[in-house]
């Protein structure tokens, strides 16, 4: 069951500017999973890599076939 | 929010939304603000999500919040990843969102404005995003599974088989019209062949880039590629103006058909890093950062509608296509309402993203509302302009004729003024030789674009960079999706293949991979050629096989949902799905009988292949093209039947209790996110 009154006090204390930012972090973390480089972070994070030529190498080489197999929309 | 001042503002929203419908449908023989057409959209998707999409989620779907998803239980940091709602939301949004919305849209223009905007409108509401939202969250309860597989489990091993077919033809056909709308948007047109030309180079240096002197970062890298996309684009005036390096980029449609198809096989065949990813991020990024722009551009400009609420050619006496406003407005706008292949992508990756049960509604009901949004766009853009320079930009040379006089008269002769001077002069501003007989609707959705743009972003002075911008971002859109799917189908072929003879289905065998890229390029290659060589422009015969194909597979899609529904013992509330598949049905096969049977040559092939066969100089080629044409088009509505039968006898065996209902979900899991807010 959800309190209506914690609605209320949230929407009380957070400020325009934290909503702002909250939004803008939400902007670029859709960019980011959308050009592929949160999937990239993940692997990195996966296989405890660095960045590097190789591992972005390793990388594409795991993804591209399933983003191969992806159907892009008419 | 006190309740009653929540029901004062949802009623606020439906009166406005109701006094911008009757606006729009009222006013005949006035113009009328594109605003108009904004408010109506925005208020029909706001009530449409509130309530009726609360309605589905609440008692069709009874989304559980604390059911864990696929995402959760099959965690792999790869394909199955919980993430936020609102990322998901732009994910799909982005795998949804293709050339379609823009083309369609400006097409059914011919019609008016009035029945495009109202089948957008409820086509969304009540079909497009009730399609996208339970296929998704049926996917979500069975692991992720894709349509295909549901179809099989849910319906029987024919329905798999039927929706497999149906996916490979909508392809095809798909494939074809796209590369036929680039062909149109790009032939004679130096500025823009040699705009996409450099879409390749760039393209190359930005896998070098990504590979090897910044890893991973793919937004940068895009911004890159984006602004000397944008230097290409300015180059491309000087290449138009200086006439002895234009005529290497001038070319006929029949050449450029040719280029098109050899690029499709290489970019099935080759490996994808270095020229194709690029590619896709370059056009993702044009594609997002264009719809916003154009949304900005429109709510700046607040244009008016020149094209009048309804035209003459309701009746089907249409220049752009043949065929009254029902059933044929309905197919020519599939993916701004419903569209069949949404269904592939809300059973593809999103599934898999979806953290929690109860955001299937936001992504799968709220991105189809943007993805709606969009086709109201296109339509704004399409009915800004004057109707007879839409009728002369989208009007085929063997309706209206060759020479600019005659077309012009013979437009001005419909009730739609426009002078040869006229053309000249916005064929000038745009940098283009000529914008008549420019079929596909690109062509008059970049004029469009570059009106509303120029108008309220830079003055007429960019006019013409604005139009090849506009052109660019179509092309490169349509080519991304041209060999994305060029490569699904040769996987699909490949998987198939497989169960004959394994090597073939071995995704890194080159005979194997040439064979298969060879089939799917020679399947679409084939329809490309045939629209290249069509003296109606081939916009007329191929746009209807693609809109009959994509419903085709929304009826699919629709089955599977209806199936599921009443398997849940949901029977009393199966008419959200089943509504939307019943008036597909009967647009569809309307749409198919005409397309095949209509005595008027300019819509049945068949009739138009006796015409061509008992005229002075009968071609063996074209009367063929016909035939098979309509072959192709019994051949869906055939198999579609076949599923409606099949769906129906499972319908009835459920509902008479002759057959247990089952349906086969995923075991429950509790969620650990259950402690977040909803």
């Amino acid at each position: 069951m959800k309190d209506s009154t914690s609605h209320v006090r949230i929407a009380t204390l957070v400020s325009p500017v934290e909503r702002l930012r909250s939004c803008a972090q939400i902007f670029f973390a859709t960019l980011h999973e959308i050009f592929d480089e949160s999937a990239y972070a993940r692997f990195l994070e996966q296989k405890q890599l660095v960045s590097s030529r190789a591992a972005y190498a390793a990388f594409r080489q795991e993804n591209e076939a399933a983003k191969a197999r992806r159907p892009k929309c008419c | 929010m006190p309740k009653i001042l929540r029901i004062l503002i949802w009623l606020a929203v439906a009166v406005l939304g109701a006094l911008a419908l009757a606006t729009i449908a009222l006013h005949r023989g006035e113009q009328i603000n594109a605003m108009w057409l904004v408010v109506a959209a925005v208020c029909t998707y706001a009530v449409g999500y509130r309530f009726y999409s609360k309605f589905i989620a609440a008692k069709v779907l009874t989304l559980d919040a604390l059911r864990a998803t696929p995402a959760e239980r099959m965690e792999n940091g790869r394909d199955f990843v919980p993430t936020n709602k609102w990322v998901v939301f732009g994910h799909h949004f982005a795998a949804i969102a293709g050339p379609g919305p823009l083309v369609g849209p400006v097409l059914a223009a011919q019609f008016g404005y009035l029945p495009g905007t109202l089948w957008i409108l409820a086509g969304a509401v009540f079909g497009g995003c009730v399609q996208d939202f339970v296929i998704l969250l049926f996917s979500v309860r069975r692991d992720g599974k894709s349509l295909t597989e549901m179809a099989r489990d849910e319906i029987g091993r024919l329905g798999g088989l039927v929706a497999y077919i149906a996916v490979i033809s909508i392809i095809v056909i798909l494939l074809a019209v796209c590369a036929l709308v680039v062909v149109n948007a790009l032939k004679a047109s130096s500025w823009g062949t040699f705009t996409i030309a450099m879409t390749i180079p760039i393209a190359l240096l930005m896998g070098v880039y990504l590979r090897t002197l910044r890893p991973g970062k793919v937004l940068e890298t895009s911004a890159l590629g984006f602004v000397l996309v944008m230097l290409a684009i300015w180059g491309g005036q000087w290449v138009s103006q200086t006439p002895s390096v234009a005529t290497w980029f001038t070319y006929s449609g029949q050449a450029l058909a040719i280029l098109i198809i050899i690029y499709g096989f290489a970019a099935s065949a080759l490996p994808v890093w270095l020229l194709l990813a690029p590619r896709d991020y370059l056009s993702t990024f044009v594609k997002l950062g264009t719809i916003s722009l154009l949304a900005l551009g429109i709510i700046a400009l607040r244009p008016t509608l020149h094209m009048p609420l309804l035209t003459r050619f309701v009746d089907g006496s249409g220049p752009v296509f043949a065929g009254s406003v029902f059933p044929f407005a309905f197919i020519t706008i599939a993916c701004g309402a419903i569209s069949g292949f949404h269904a592939l992508i809300s059973s593809g990756t999103t599934p898999k993203l979806i953290r929690r049960e109860t955001e299937a509604r936001m992504v799968g009901y709220g991105a189809m509302l943007a993805e709606s949004l969009v086709a109201i766009m296109a339509m704004i853009a399409a009915c800004v302009l004057q109707p007879g320079i839409y009728f002369a930009i989208n009007s085929p040379a063997g309706i209206v004729g060759q020479a600019p006089e005659a077309a012009s008269a013979t437009i001005t002769n419909w009730g739609f003024p426009i002078s040869a001077a006229e053309m000249h002069a916005l064929a000038q501003s745009v940098g283009e030789q000529t914008l008549y007989n420019r079929t596909g609707g690109a062509p008059a959705f970049a004029v469009g674009m570059a009106h509303i743009f120029s108008n309220s972003l830079g003055g007429q002075a960019l006019m013409a960079i604005w139009y090849h911008f506009a052109i660019m971002f179509e092309a490169l859109f349509i080519l991304t999706v041209l060999d994305a799917g060029t490569r699904v189908g040769r996987f699909m072929i490949q998987d198939a293949l497989g169960h004959v003879w394994k090597p073939l289905g071995r995704t890194s065998w080159y005979p194997s991979i040439l064979a298969t890229s060879g089939l799917i390029v020679a399947g679409w290659g084939y329809f490309l050629w045939q629209g290249v060589k069509d003296p109606l422009g081939g916009i007329n015969s191929l746009w209807p096989l693609f809109g009959i194909a994509n419903q085709l597979l929304a009826t699919v899609a629709l089955c599977v949902a209806t199936t599921i529904v009443i398997k849940m013992g949901k029977a009393r509330y199966a008419a959200v799905t089943m509504g939307p598949l019943l008036w597909l049905v009967a647009v569809t096969f309307t749409a198919s009988w005409h397309k095949v049977f209509d005595p008027n040559p300019r819509i049945g092939f068949l009739s138009h292949a006796a015409q061509l066969a008992a005229g002075p100089a009968a071609n063996a080629r074209l009367i063929f093209n016909d035939r098979l044409d309509a072959v192709v088009t019994c051949a869906l509505i055939v198999m579609v039947a076949l599923i409606l039968i099949e769906s129906a006898v499972e319908w009835v065996r459920v509902l008479s209790g002759r057959k247990q209902p089952r349906v086969k979900e995923s075991p429950f899991v509790p969620t650990r996110f259950a402690e977040e807010q909803v």
